[in-house]
């Protein structure tokens, strides 16, 4: 157990590092550099000054210098300034990451507070009427363009019925509880409607695949009645494989999250990240995206161990 | 037809067709798939006749008609004009030119990678199966859309590219099959793995062997034709979420550049319109689902219709 626990975690900080490696680099190949926005923005700079700044701050230096040079800032707890911000990156994201963990948790454990009954339910008679209906909205779910149905839901309840902001944190000079309640509606429900899609699938195939076994079967012959079958023995069984599955997800639930907050216009991680990337805000961004990586990877991980220690056999493989 | 699969059914010619009809009737009973392939075949005409359209509407889809901004549905523009006055239908046509390409060549690029991937994994087993399958988990394990926003912005002249080529309208084409299809692979690959590790055990692979065919010749005559089933079906899902990912990037504005229309692009330019024009939202965003949506149904089907152990029940 305790080898395989190492073993993981070392995959996982071998990833981490080649990550943040790469996606240094990427960074380094967006449009520009830090030495031409300061061009841009002082006319009065000469070619000559902007070398000198170049070398000054290391911008002439090879990639794998840079790169060096930056990790040890970092680990050093010196992430840089975000240059949209004008204040420290970390100061940014704090604020952010918060919003998006409120908005990603709540849209999480109401998307699982519905995906699992319907999913139960639609595997305790397979192949019926309500499974094909379930099975329909799981697919149509997984198939419609998250951006597109937010911007349905904007139409539909804040356009044409007026009951709900169309995007935003909260009333400018209002703020409190209420009112930012009502700027979560939104962009909570078209993150469930797409997680309650994906989700009730696993739920439907890990109970059903649960249905088929043998204790299953004894527990019926026994008398047990259909409902303790399958919420006692069946759902308690098919939930390891459910609760990975769930946490494998955790990259396509952050790639959601993207995507919501931009059109929410919620300042979010998600929007953070697309704006600092479009902005040339070249720490944010990096730090933004290691992050992101450094979360899934650690969901990742989580979801492997906890599976690990629930059912011994796959430490083994 | 290779060697092997005649091998496998010789002398079994009826056994092979009746093969075939199960596998037509697991297919047929699919109705979802069939109807379908029928859309997507309805959609790649629609997409394959949009010069002519375009002729026979007299609709040039780059021509800005200011006279005619946001017009309802009428005889000359049959779904109304955009917020430039543009044909919204033969936009759409266009638009979905753009998207099955990206998609489907995305997802043969894809294929081809995973592909090698899988099958050098399971057929060298060992410490490179090791290697390419981590390499596979931190692939899929990666948050792609962030990445795929980064892939978009960069500058392709800091990698050597002149600047003619990198600014060049169509290269935003080409970037975007190209970024979809680095993290489209992971799916073929792992089934190509699978695929290859059953069949390296049996006879008639293990008999090539020990003729002294070599692992090359093995791999591509041997294994690969009899694992088409699995590329098949993995290709034809992934079609759908690089068709999401390229609407995506073209609608946050880092994918297909305007004035080529595709869904994604122009779902921008309606967003504003919402309180004008709902209807501009509408039909971009339905042509996404519904191609989506088709190309989940058959690649579905295709896996009741093509997975042998499905065929034993």
């Amino acid at each position: 157990m305790s080898a395989f626990l190492i073993r993981r975690l070392m995959q996982s900080l071998a990833v981490i590092a080649i990550m943040s490696f790469l996606v240094y680099a990427l960074i380094g190949l967006m449009p520009g550099d830090p030495i031409d926005i300061m061009i841009s923005s002082d006319p009065k700079l000469t070619p000559a000054d902007a070398a000198r700044l170049r070398s000054l701050y290391g911008l002439d230096l090879p990639i794998g210098e840079r790169y060096w040079n930056w990790l040890t800032a970092a680990l050093g707890g010196d992430l840089g300034f975000s240059r949209t911000h004008n204040r420290p990156v970390l100061d940014v994201m704090g604020p952010h990451l918060l919003r998006t963990l409120l908005l990603m948790g709540l849209s999480f454990v109401i998307s699982v507070a519905i995906a699992i009954p319907l999913g139960v339910w639609a595997a305790a008679r397979p192949y019926s009427f309500r499974d094909y209906t379930i099975n329909l909205f799981s697919f149509a779910g997984r198939s419609a363009p998250s951006f597109w149905l937010a911007l349905i839901l904007i139409f539909v309840f804040a356009v044409w019925l007026g009951w709900l902001p169309a995007g935003g944190l909260e009333t400018i000079g209002k703020g409190g509880f209420w009112d930012r309640a009502q700027y979560l509606v939104l962009p909570v429900l078209s993150l469930t409607l797409l997680n309650v899609a994906g989700f009730t699938r696993f739920v439907r195939a890990e109970t059903m695949a649960v249905m088929r076994q043998d204790f299953i079967r004894t527990a019926r012959a026994k008398g047990v009645s259909e409902r303790d079958v399958l919420l006692r023995h069946a759902l308690r069984n098919a939930m390891i494989p459910i609760v990975t599955v769930i946490a494998l997800d955790f990259g396509t639930l952050f790639s959601g999250a993207l995507i919501t907050e931009t059109v929410f216009a919620y300042p979010g991680m998600g929007k953070m990240i697309f704006d600092s990337i479009l902005a040339n805000d070249f720490n944010l961004a990096l730090v933004g995206l290691l992050f992101a990586t450094f979360v899934t990877l650690a969901a990742n991980l989580g979801a492997d161990v906890t599976y690990a220690v629930l059912d011994p056999r796959i430490a083994l493989q | 037809m290779s060697a092997a699969v005649l091998g496998a059914a010789a002398g079994t010619v009826s056994g092979r067709r009746e093969l075939r009809r199960r596998r037509l009737r697991r297919f047929v009973r699919h109705r979802l798939a069939v109807a379908s392939a029928i859309v997507l075949a309805l959609l790649i005409l629609a997409a394959a006749f949009a010069p002519a359209v375009e002729r026979l509407l007299g609709a040039d889809i780059r021509n800005v008609d200011l006279t005619a901004l946001l017009q309802g549905p009428s005889l000359a523009h049959p779904l109304g004009t955009d917020e430039l006055g543009r044909d919204l239908l033969v936009r759409l046509l266009y638009g979905g030119r753009i998207s099955l390409l990206v998609g489907l060549t995305a997802a043969i690029f894809s294929a081809l990678i995973g592909a090698v991937i899988g099958i050098l994994a399971g057929y060298f087993g060992g410490r490179l199966d090791d290697l390419l399958m981590r390499f596979t988990d931190g692939v899929i394990a990666l948050p792609i859309l962030p990445l795929l926003i980064v892939l978009a912005a960069i500058d392709l002249t800091k990698l050597g590219l002149p600047a003619s080529v990198a600014n060049d309208g169509d290269i935003s084409l080409y970037r975007i099959i190209v970024i979809t299809a680095l993290f489209g692979w992971t799916g073929v690959a792992r089934l190509v793995r699978g695929a290859t590790l059953s069949l390296k055990e049996r006879e008639f692979v293990r008999a090539a062997i020990a003729m002294g065919a070599s692992p090359w010749r093995v791999m591509r005559v041997h294994i690969l034709p009899n694992a088409i089933s699995p590329i098949v079906v993995a290709t034809t899902l992934s079609v759908g979420g690089i068709i999401l990912f390229e609407s995506i990037l073209s609608f946050l504005g880092l994918g297909i550049q305007p004035p080529i229309p595709s869904w994604g692009n122009m779902l921008t330019g309606a967003q504003e319109q919402m309180t004008n024009a709902p209807l501009l939202m509408i039909w971009p965003g339905l042509m996404i689902f519904i191609t989506v949506i088709a190309f989940n149904f058959l690649g579905d089907g295709l896996q009741d219709a093509l997975d042998p152990r499905a065929l034993s029940d």
